[in-house]
């Protein structure tokens, strides 16, 4: 597969060496973070008029699943304002190390943590609550409030980013999704890593820190771990860390089989067909039970999307897989334990391309509030920028459907690439896998379509 | 094979959807109330003249249609209609147009006009995608 080394131009090496525009980028972001809170919780309880709703929501949910996890993976975490706090609290300094030993106990994250199942269970827990968190300024500024207590109280306990790694349920499917973007850091030589007895990429320098994600570079094989902080591009006294464009899906060329991604996998997919469901689709009953929290309504669609997304998709995957295994040539026929997560991997730009299709739907239509909100972000009446009064009006219907069917397309035909890839690699056939795929897809066009 | 998948892509795309009946004058009476349209689907052919009238039931609420770019707005006790000649195949997001309460941007309805062939033709597009995926792979290991 063909790389592109960005990092072989000096220039463009010296600005990400550099930590002041990462750091500028997310100290502003900081800023906008802590204002989504105070407005969420002093501004208009009207959603659709209340800047943290519209920011979070339509503005940098639109940025991010549409431009930044697809084209730059992880380039969200590299900016994101959530650890910044932890970060100088263990570390004692804004920039570059201080050369004082981290503060906080500095605890090693527990093994049992060092995958994302903890992330999986904050996504689904915040998944269920949904509709309220992405319509109600108070509860989406309390969640915001409670991700960055926990960042930073985690930082105290723990070394490095003990939140992004183990907690973040946001991190934990660009991380997924992270795996198909034409972006990765890896390292240049990985003998001159095997040579190198201090490893500062991992352990800190002078220049750097140790790697805040807890990652050695040289065995960094796929994206979902690294945060793209740019720190170990810093510490390495060899210059042996290359960030390198790359085709889409990368790291889907030969498939990882983990089984808390692949179920990470079902949850996004579960949750992008609830969604169009719920929020898309035109069944007010849906969407009431959705918003009723504690009701016997509530409950019942608990029930059925946690079933659905850890019952119904895992199930009939499992069949899907297992019947590709009994359809497998004789000689290939393995009936491996790991072929089912390694055929999950094909859910992965599935599962992006649903999203994109979801996130379509209502992000253009909904664009006029980014405007009305900037110009008046608590809803009291301002008009800086005169943009308050303006009538809501959806932005580029006419090309929503089409770009929902070319990304739903995009995802089936990608899907199957990555189930022949992983068929191939394992002991099973692909054709049962991609059938589930194409069945999916047809699914989530009937909704959306 | 390749040329014969993306011939028959091309196809799907570009055959016209067969002629629909003759145009006939449609009346909807549509309810609004949180966060609903009922019927939450309406259907006419190309041609026809629609006349929708809105009811609201709780709050005020607005009915905007997609692709057509006409709307009306009603309160509970003061229907409102719009009428439009429905020029275009295809399906079309009716929307609510006056913030309603907290889901108001997700109170959504459609319009289908003619039959769904935007979700068959999708639908074989995605089917031809699949197809063509192992080609793709076959030819990239050539």
């Amino acid at each position: 597969m063909k790389r592109l080394a960005l990092t072989r131009s000096p220039w463009l090496k010296a600005a990400l060496k550099s930590r002041w525009p990462q750091f500028i980028a997310a100290a502003l972001l900081l800023a906008g973070f802590l204002f989504v809170i105070v407005s969420g919780l002093l501004g208009t309880p009207v959603g659709s008029r209340n800047f943290g709703i519209i920011a979070v929501w339509i503005l940098w949910w639109a940025l991010l699943i549409l431009a930044a996890v697809p084209l730059a993976g992880r380039g969200w975490c590299a900016v994101c304002p959530i650890p910044l706090a932890g970060d100088w609290l263990q570390r004692g300094a804004l920039l570059g190390p201080s050369g004082r030993p981290p503060r906080g106990l500095n605890r090693r994250l527990p093994k049992a943590l060092r995958n994302i199942w903890l992330q999986n269970g904050v996504f689904t827990l915040m998944a269920l609550f949904s509709a309220v968190i992405l319509t109600n300024p108070r509860v989406t500024a309390l969640a915001l409030a409670g991700m960055l207590a926990a960042a930073i109280g985690l930082s105290a306990v723990y070394e490095r980013r003990a939140f992004c790694r183990a907690v973040c349920p946001v991190g934990g499917f660009i991380g997924l999704y992270a795996q198909a973007a034409p972006l990765e850091l890896r390292v240049a030589d990985t003998a001159v890593c095997a040579a190198c007895a201090s490893k500062a990429c991992y352990n800190g320098s002078e220049s750097g820190y140790g790697c805040p994600w807890g990652v050695f570079p040289a065995g960094l094989a796929r994206n979902s771990t690294c945060g793209l902080c740019l720190e170990c591009l810093r510490a390495c006294p060899k210059d042996n860390i290359a960030l390198n464009l790359r085709p889409f899906g990368g790291d889907l060329e030969k498939p990882a089989a983990r089984l808390d991604e692949a179920f990470k996998a079902f949850l996004m997919l579960g949750a992008a067909l609830a969604y169009a469901a719920i929020l898309l689709g035109p069944w007010g009953g849906l969407k009431a039970a959705a918003l009723a929290v504690g009701s016997p309504a509530w409950l019942a669609y608990a029930a059925a999307f946690l079933f659905i997304c850890f019952g119904l998709l895992p199930g009939l995957f499992w069949l899907a897989v297992r019947l590709g295994q009994v359809f497998a040539a004789p000689r290939r026929r393995t009936a491996r334990r790991s072929d089912f997560a390694l055929a999950a991997s094909a859910l992965v730009p599935l599962g992006l391309m649903f999203w994109a299709a979801f996130s379509l739907s209502f992000v253009f239509a909904n664009a006029v509030y980014v405007l009305n909100v900037f110009s008046d972000p608590l809803g009291w009446g301002w008009d800086l920028f005169g943009a308050a009064g303006l009538a809501w009006q959806p932005l580029l219907t006419s090309w929503g459907l089409p770009l929902q069917i070319g990304a739903l397309v995009v995802g089936a035909f990608w899907a199957a690439r990555v189930a022949r890839r992983a068929a191939a690699q394992g002991g099973f056939h692909a054709l049962p896998v991609t059938g589930y795929a194409f069945g999916l897809t047809l699914a989530m066009m009937g909704l959306l379509l | 094979m390749t040329l014969a998948l993306a011939s028959v892509a091309l196809a799907v795309i570009l055959i016209p959807a067969p002629a629909a009946a003759a145009p006939l004058e449609r009346f909807f009476r549509v309810g609004a109330g949180q966060y609903a349209f009922t019927p939450a689907s309406l259907r006419a052919n190309p041609g026809d003249t629609i006349t929708i009238e809105l009811h609201s039931t709780d709050v005020t609420h607005g009915l905007y249609v997609d692709g057509y770019d006409v709307s009306a707005e009603a309160q509970p006790g003061q229907p409102a209609a719009l009428t439009f000649i429905a020029s275009r195949a295809g399906v079309f997001r009716l929307r609510c147009s006056v913030t309603c309460g907290t889901l108001h941007p997700f109170m959504l309805g459609r319009l289908v006009v003619g039959p769904n062939w935007t979700l068959a033709r999708a639908a074989a597009l995605a089917g031809l995608a699949v197809l063509a995926a192992p080609l793709t792979l076959r030819k990239a290991a050539e």
